[in-house]
């Protein structure tokens, strides 16, 4: 007998070993996500995945499916936590959309959007970030950066190298890069390499590609990322309700 | 006659692509006449702020005139709006933030190519440059946002519709853009 958990009230069924998130994604629910990328080990740093399982919040991602489990997951209480998430991801590195190569493409902005994020509410860091423009094909935009470790998983999963670490920590953290002089060029880095196409935001850019396609004909600029995230993982559209449209279900 | 809702604009740190983007509401500016009036803003001329309803604020703030002006609007503003990426984040004047104020005005004014009589300008008239570009919110409560680059002449018109028939103005999927 098919084993099932309860998402917002629909019955999906899942099997034995998969993530909360896993079982969603084939069964077409939506759940915001960005350090999660199908195909490489989840990571739960982004936090944007939170659910409630039987009351108690979990990263979707993270969490094993089992029996019975009844999961809340568009909410208005957990999608404002998303939003703020977000907002805060916006605030700390310098995220200026109108002159991004990835404006329309980038998952960060896509899910902005997704919740209807209309400002950035905290002060805005500023930080000073460096950008490694040394690599004949690929260049680092530190400012971009979201440290969701895709690029470190894809080098180490995917292409058998280990280019990308993530190193220090709280405010200090930073993208590293395995070369003895630090700079992209001097890594095993090739421009095929999954961990040069995986970046969700313009954080890790291809050189003279960016503008191949131009703004306003973009990913993201005509389709919701609830309905790309399927397209791509080839499962069945979502029938998720818009954030605006959230079941009420959840108790605080 | 019931009086007409009173709205004013301005520029700060901004391009004034936002105004030209309002502009794009076209023939529907006549229909929006019919029920507002601008008080200062760019197309009246009026220099100060006074009793309005709705104030649009384009751009972020870069000097010491901006930080004025946007105060006047908050005394002056039943609603305050952020207009625009710049209003929102600083946006693109907001770059010179990751240089030192000095070093900007330095490579402007005394070392850049083509530089005439090289003097940092220091007129008493002149407003002081603040050391970052900063949002607005960062300075005085801001009650709606209006993301883009600008923000589309249709966000402007669902915006300004869903206040003057008195609903919460909300934003649908299509209208929210960052660039």
């Amino acid at each position: 007998m098919t084993k099932t958990l309860i998402i917002d009230g629909q019955t999906i069924p899942f099997e034995e070993g998969q993530t909360i998130m896993e079982a969603a994604t084939v069964a077409g629910v939506y759940i915001p996500h960005l350090c999660h990328h199908e195909g490489f080990t989840p990571h739960g740093s982004c936090k944007l995945c939170t659910v409630k399982v039987n009351g108690r919040a979990c990263t979707s991602c993270t969490f094993p499916a089992a029996e019975g489990q009844e999961v809340v997951n568009n909410s208005k209480a957990l999608n404002d936590d998303r939003r703020k998430i977000t907002q805060m991801l916006f605030v700390e590195g310098n995220h200026l959309c109108p002159g991004c190569e990835k404006s329309g493409n980038c998952t960060l902005q896509a899910v902005g959007y997704h919740l209807n994020m209309l400002d950035n509410h905290f002060p805005h860091f500023y930080a000073k970030r460096a950008v490694d423009s040394s690599h004949p094909d690929v260049m680092i935009d530190h400012n971009r950066c979201i440290f969701c470790t895709l690029c470190a998983r894809a080098s180490q999963e995917k292409d058998g190298k280990d280019v990308f670490a993530i190193s220090g920590r709280g405010i200090t953290k930073q993208l590293i890069v395995n070369s003895p002089s630090g700079l992209l060029k001097d890594s095993e880095l090739d421009v095929t390499d999954a961990a040069a196409h995986i970046c969700p935001t313009g954080a890790i850019l291809i050189k003279r590609t960016g503008y191949q396609i131009p703004i306003g004909e973009r990913l993201y600029d005509h389709h919701t990322i609830d309905e790309i995230s399927f397209a791509v993982s080839g499962s069945r559209p979502s029938t998720a309700l818009p954030p605006s449209v959230a079941v009420e279900s959840e108790k605080d | 006659m019931t009086a007409k809702v009173r709205i004013a604009t301005t520029s700060l740190a901004g391009c004034f692509g936002c105004h030209m983007s309002f502009l794009d509401l076209d023939e529907r500016l006549v229909k929006l006449a019919e029920v507002v009036e601008f008080d200062r803003s760019p197309i009246t001329d009026i220099e100060h702020a006074s009793n309005c309803d709705i104030g649009l604020i384009e751009g972020g703030v870069c000097n010491s005139e901006n930080v004025h002006v946007l105060r006047e609007f908050r005394k002056n503003c039943k609603i305050l709006v952020a207009v625009g990426a710049c209003a929102i984040n600083g946006g693109l004047p907001a770059l010179r933030n990751f240089i030192p104020l000095e070093e900007c005005l330095t490579e402007s004014y005394l070392d850049g190519i083509g530089v005439e009589n090289p003097q940092i300008p220091s007129d008493i008239e002149l407003p002081l440059l603040l050391d970052k570009v900063r949002p607005i919110h960062e300075v005085v409560k801001i009650d709606y946002f209006l993301p883009g680059c600008p923000p589309s002449a249709d966000v402007f018109w669902k915006f300004l519709t869903d206040l003057l028939a008195g609903c919460q103005p909300a934003l649908t999927y299509e209208l929210v853009h960052y660039d």
